[in-house]
Order: structure tokens, then C-alpha cells, then sequence
């Protein structure tokens, strides 16, 4: 939920990075805190267990730049994607402004992101949200592995609504900005036309 | 439902301050701020010096969505206050309506005291709100109505 703040000439909007179990997301966000300039982020907060799996969220503020003498500033989010945190999922949702699903590319994943993406259709429509009105950018993540799907079927299972769809190896950093960069636009654009 | 967007214009910030600065005198905190429930920082008040406040905003409603997912478990709708007493440190967290109010204090304060003035200026700021709301649902002038693609790709140079 964007939050315009004109006496400090801030605009806020929130992404949230969804997908399976160790598919990329918490790797995405690590990725863009360590290629960020420490004056334009903030601090990566990790909710995980001791074996590094992300047991609530992960958090981490970004400033974009300045757009109309307003700081553009995206907090991004990634939720926990075992499929039992069902229920924290949910929670992180709210107020979403844009979403990257992560997928995992490999084989033996697929049935894993098509339940995960079935989840996040229905969780966004539990909060009153509509994938298809929502800002939403479709990551391919893990591209280097060699056990992986072609792109095309991958996009032909994956994609919703022409949305944009990154190919990724977050693990090296490989499309995790252009990832980043395609959703926030889209989140501008809507902003500007709402 | 999807929340509409927070718009707040510059009386109504320093109005929230306002509210806030007083509430931090009244019960002797040593910081206040004001929270929406997705986790955004909205006004702030007080001995905030290095304190991460966005960090802080954002697992504050983290905190609340959590144990307002178990408070449904339960049977009740939300918990609508939660404290975290610590060694020297605590917080106290009251749910007005979309917004958070938390309240940092140390030993120049007493826990019953943040409760009673917290509670005392709590329908004040839901008024305050709700009116920044429907301000926000009339205001059609967005900052952003002007701005081009140009605008928006110089951000990603």
C-alpha cells in the first residue's frame, strides 16, 4: 500500500518476492543489499531458522532516486516458501503494491512453483487483490543449473498475463536487478495512472 | 480488503507530531512513533538518534500481524495491545484502527503510564486518520500525474 508523504517528499511502496521453498527469493534481496550503495539502503532484516530458511520475512528498504522532488523508496519483502507458512504468507501480502514470483527452473521443481503460484493468486485474492490489475514480474531463477526446463516451457506453465519475465541467477546476481528494475516500474507507472 | 493509499499533506503530518510529541512528554518515553499495519513508517517522535526506526516499523507490524494471525486462532479478533518488557528497554504497541502506536521507554517511565496516556490520545489519532483517509480517497491531484517515462527510467541509471 503506497504511502505519500508530502511533508517529507517521500513516496513508499512495498514488493513482495514469492515463490517455493529455496527457490531464489532471500537470495534476490542478499544480492541487492550487498550491490547497493549503504546510503541508499537500509539494513536486510532475516527472520529465519538456524538453517537459514526464512521462517517470517525477510525485509530490506531501497531508495531508488528522486522522481518530482519525491525520494521514491520500496521496501521489499520476500515471504517464507515452505509450503506449511501458509499462514504468514498471508500476512506479508498485505498492503503489497507490486510482486516477483521466483521460480525455481528446475525439473524437478515445477510442480512446486505452480502450487506456489496457485497460492499466491489465492492468498492476493483473500486480501482483495487481483493478480491481474497487480504489479507482477515473473523471475526464471536458476538458469545455471544444467537440470533445468527451456524458458518457453516455463513461461508456457508460469505465465499469467503477459507480464514481464526476467531469466535469473541470483546466486551470481545475474538478473536480479533487471528483475527489480521491472516491477518498480510498474509500480510507478500504476501510481501515475491512479 | 486492499487498503487505500496513506496521502499525508504537510498540516496533517506536523499535526500527527503534534499528537505524538505530547503523548511522549505525558507518559515520559524516551520515543513514539506512528506505524501502518503493512510495516511504513509514518511520524516519529522523540530520542530517536541511530534507532533504525524503518527497520523497527517494519517488524513492528510483522509483531502485530503475527500475533494477530493467532489471536484469530483463538477465537478473538486482535490482541490490541502487546508489550515487550526488556532489561533497561521496553515497547509497548497499541493497534488504533490501520495505524500502530509505539511507544519506547526505559526507566523514566512505567508501563502503566504508557498504557493510560497511549489509551488516552488513542481516539484522537483514529479520528485523525480516518480523516487523512477520506482526504486521500477525495485528493485526485497525484504527485505523480505529470511525470513520464523519462521520469521514471532516470531512476534506474
Amino acid at each position: 500500500m503506497t504511502f505519500i508523504n508530502y511533508a517529507s517528499r517521500e513516496i513508499n511502496c512495498k514488493i513482495v518476492y514469492y515463490g517455493p521453498g529455496l527457490c531464489g527469493k532471500t537470495t534476490n534481496l542478499q544480492h541487492i543489499f550487498e550491490a547497493t550503495a549503504p546510503q541508499a539502503r537500509g539494513k536486510l532484516i532475516s527472520l529465519a531458522t538456524e538453517t537459514d530458511r526464512t521462517l517470517f520475512f525477510d525485509f530490506m528498504p531501497l531508495e531508488l532516486g528522486t522522481v518530482r522532488g519525491f525520494k521514491t523508496r520500496f521496501h521489499l519483502y520476500t515471504v517464507p516458501g515452505q509450503v506449511f507458512y501458509d499462514a504468514s504468507r498471508k500476512l506479508i501480502l498485505k498492503g503489497v503494491d507490486g510482486v516477483v514470483f521466483v521460480a525455481d527452473s528446475q525439473e524437478e521443481r515445477m510442480d512446486a512453483n505452480v502450487e506456489s503460484l496457485y497460492n499466491l493468486e489465492e492468498n492476493l485474492r483473500a486480501q482483495g487483490y487481483d493478480l491481474m490489475k497487480l504489479p507482477y514480474v515473473l523471475q526464471l531463477n536458476k538458469r545455471d543449473l544444467p537440470n533445468i526446463v527451456p524458458v518457453e516451457d516455463l513461461a508456457a506453465e508460469l505465465v499469467r498475463k503477459a507480464e514481464p519475465v526476467v531469466e535469473a541467477v541470483a546466486s551470481s546476481g545475474a538478473g536480479v536487478f533487471d528483475t527489480l528494475k521491472a516491477v518498480a516500474k510498474q509500480v510507478l507507472t500504476e501510481l501515475r495512472k491512479s | 480488503m486492499a487498503d487505500t493509499p496513506i496521502l499525508l499533506h504537510q498540516n496533517q503530518y506536523h499535526q500527527l507530531k503534534a499528537v505524538l510529541a505530547r503523548l511522549r512528554m505525558d507518559s515520559a518515553a524516551r520515543v513514539v512513533f506512528l506505524v501502518d499495519k503493512d510495516g511504513q513508517e509514518i511520524a516519529a517522535q522523540g530520542e530517536i538518534g541511530n534507532l533504525d526506526t524503518t527497520s523497527l516499523a517494519s517488524l513492528a507490524a510483522g509483531n502485530v500481524a503475527a500475533t494477530g494471525g493467532m489471536a484469530q486462532l483463538i477465537g478473538e479478533k486482535e490482541f490490541p495491545t502487546l508489550s515487550h518488557e526488556g532489561e533497561r528497554e521496553s515497547i509497548h504497541i497499541s493497534v488504533i484502527g490501520r495505524l500502530l502506536l509505539i511507544v519506547v521507554f526505559d526507566e523514566r517511565s512505567t508501563l502503566g503510564l504508557v498504557k493510560l496516556r497511549s489509551r488516552q490520545v488513542s481516539q484522537q489519532l483514529l479520528a485523525m486518520i480516518e480523516e487523512i483517509t477520506q482526504a486521500g480517497l477525495d485528493d485526485h491531484d497525484s504527485p505523480f500525474a505529470g511525470i513520464t517515462d523519462e521520469d521514471i527510467d532516470s531512476l534506474f541509471k
